[in-house]
């Protein structure tokens, strides 16, 4: 495939202090595709989804979001330092997280939510950015709580408010970290529907989860991340169904 | 009628002086109070320790006594640097200059106390999502930060904004013309202190009521999110 990937990244390592959290995991996604990342907790996937997006500063690796890589420089200590801040913001503008524990602005309703990142980032008029809000909450079925603080929401409500913010970035990629792992049993499936929705319809997406139903049917490629590295990828029904290493199959029994 | 003996026009422009003063000031410790609670709160270890040493000093000293520290030995210094560069006349600092920079220097050491616990009380994933969209720094705090801080800050804050209008009485005593200045002279050329100081006493109490009616607004305003129907 010659097309440019969506996301690459290569031989990303990271380590906090003496702590090697990563230790070389490279992935590529094409336009369009789903990626699932699996593990056990502490095995690195929130700092590899942190990562992506600078949240967290590579120890060493090279990111690129459509094609653009992410330039770092030498910085003190000889650690590493993203070289242009504004290459950041526009590169974070591109690639949108949805977090386990949702952070939507307490302080805004659900609609000054979904326009304040598209006005203040990608100067948007506030017209523009309502027109978009509105479709997006209409989408994700939460359009008759715009005017709802997201305190006064479900948890559910509130995931998918998030997942509208994200999206009305437009973005090039989107990164979920445990999206529905914060959520009251009976509200997970209504999130992952929502999620579904957005597979079907070409998104690319990089979706870390414990949904092992979800990892199966929707995704395009697995990756079992254990101790900092991919243990096993592949196709989810062979990584799902034929498990080469002891590791994987002894979480995937765990998993069930 | 209180009779003021001609001294009520005067002891009005004191208490405009008194409000500049106080208004001024707020600002200074603003800016500083936030600084100062960053400072402690960044990474860097020389902005900790400045502002670790800042808020000790200033919070560990009386007011009246850093007052005259700093009006007195500012005033030396500047003549003391002045004469160093050749310059032979004496430089009188502007009292309202003075007033003014050391109220907001002392106050900013207790609005960096109030900040710092109420940029602490900020959800840190609500500041991250900001950063994960792209925001600026900039952008992250005032749009995310500064709003929600400040429904943690204003009862705080209020607290020293009324500590701060009632401790510019202290700038009469460098010279400063404000309305405690004009009542205390008003009182010996008149023989009549308790007239003079109950007007004072009742202009200030007029300040600070008007403040906290103000306050209470911001604090509606700044909870509407929190408040149980939206
Ligand atoms: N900011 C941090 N400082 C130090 N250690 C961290 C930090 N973030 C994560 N870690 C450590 O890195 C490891 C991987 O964490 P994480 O990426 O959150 O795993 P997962 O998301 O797979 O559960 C854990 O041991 C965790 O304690
Ligand atoms: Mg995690």
């Amino acid at each position: 495939m010659s097309e440019t990937a969506a996301l690459e990244v290569r031989d990303l390592h990271k380590h906090f202090n003496e702590l090697e959290v990563l230790r070389g995991v490279s992935l590529k996604a094409q336009k369009g595709e789903v990626i699932s990342m699996i593990g056990s907790s502490g095995s690195g996937k929130s700092t590899f989804l942190r990562c992506i997006n600078l949240l967290e500063i590579p120890t060493s690796g090279d990111i690129y979001v459509n094609g653009e890589k992410i330039a770092m420089k030498p910085g003190k200590r000889g650690v590493a330092t993203p070289a242009d801040q504004k290459q950041v913001e526009r590169i974070r503008s591109k690639l949108s997280m949805v977090f386990q524990s949702f952070n939507l602005w307490s302080h805004m309703t659900i609609e000054e939510n979904i326009i304040e990142a598209p006005m203040q980032v990608l100067k948007l008029s506030r017209k523009e950015a309502l027109e978009r809000a509105r479709a997006l909450m209409d989408k994700v079925g939460i359009y008759e709580k715009r005017a709802y603080y997201p305190g006064h929401m479900s948890g559910g409500q509130q995931q998918r408010a998030a997942i509208a913010r994200a999206l009305a970035m437009e973005p090039e990629v989107m990164l979920f970290d445990e999206p529905t792992s914060a959520l009251d049993p009976e509200l997970v499936s209504e999130v992952l529907k929502v999620m579904q929705d957005l597979a079907e319809e070409g998104r690319t997406m990089i979706v870390v989860t414990h949904e092992m139903a979800f990892a199966r049917d929707v995704s395009n490629k697995v990756l079992f991340l254990h101790q900092g590295l991919i243990e096993e990828q592949g196709h989810p029904d062979t990584v799902f169904n034929n498990p080469e290493s002891e590791r994987l199959q002894q979480f995937l029994a765990s998993s069930y | 009628m209180l009779d003021l003996h001609g001294y009520g026009g005067s002891i009005l422009s004191g208490a405009v002086i008194t409000i500049e003063v106080a208004l001024l000031s707020l600002i200074i410790s603003m800016i500083l109070g936030i600084a100062t609670a960053l400072a402690k709160l960044s990474k860097s270890t020389i902005a900790h320790g400045i502002a670790i040493v800042y808020t000790t000093v200033i919070r560990g000293i009386p007011d009246l006594v850093l007052m005259l520290l700093i009006f007195f030995g500012g005033q030396m210094l500047v003549n003391e640097l002045a004469y160093m560069v050749g310059y032979e006349g004496y430089i009188d600092i502007n009292p309202f200059v003075a007033g003014v920079l050391t109220i907001g220097f002392i106050f900013g050491a207790y609005m960096a106390e109030t900040f710092r616990g109420a940029i602490l009380s900020v959800d840190g994933g609500q500041l991250e999502a900001g950063r994960a969209y792209g925001m600026t720094g900039l952008q992250v705090f005032r749009r995310i930060l500064f709003p929600q801080m400040m429904r943690h800050a204003l009862p705080g804050f209020g607290n020293n904004w009324l500590v701060l209008l009632k401790t510019t009485a202290l700038v009469s005593i460098i010279g400063l013309e404000d309305m405690v200045r004009v009542a205390s002279l008003a009182s010996g050329s008149t023989q009549k202190p308790f007239t003079f100081y109950l007007v004072v006493s009742v202009i200030f109490l007029v300040f600070t009521s008007i403040s906290v009616g103000y306050l209470q607004w911001l604090e509606r305003r700044y909870s509407a999110s929190v408040r149980r129907e939206a």
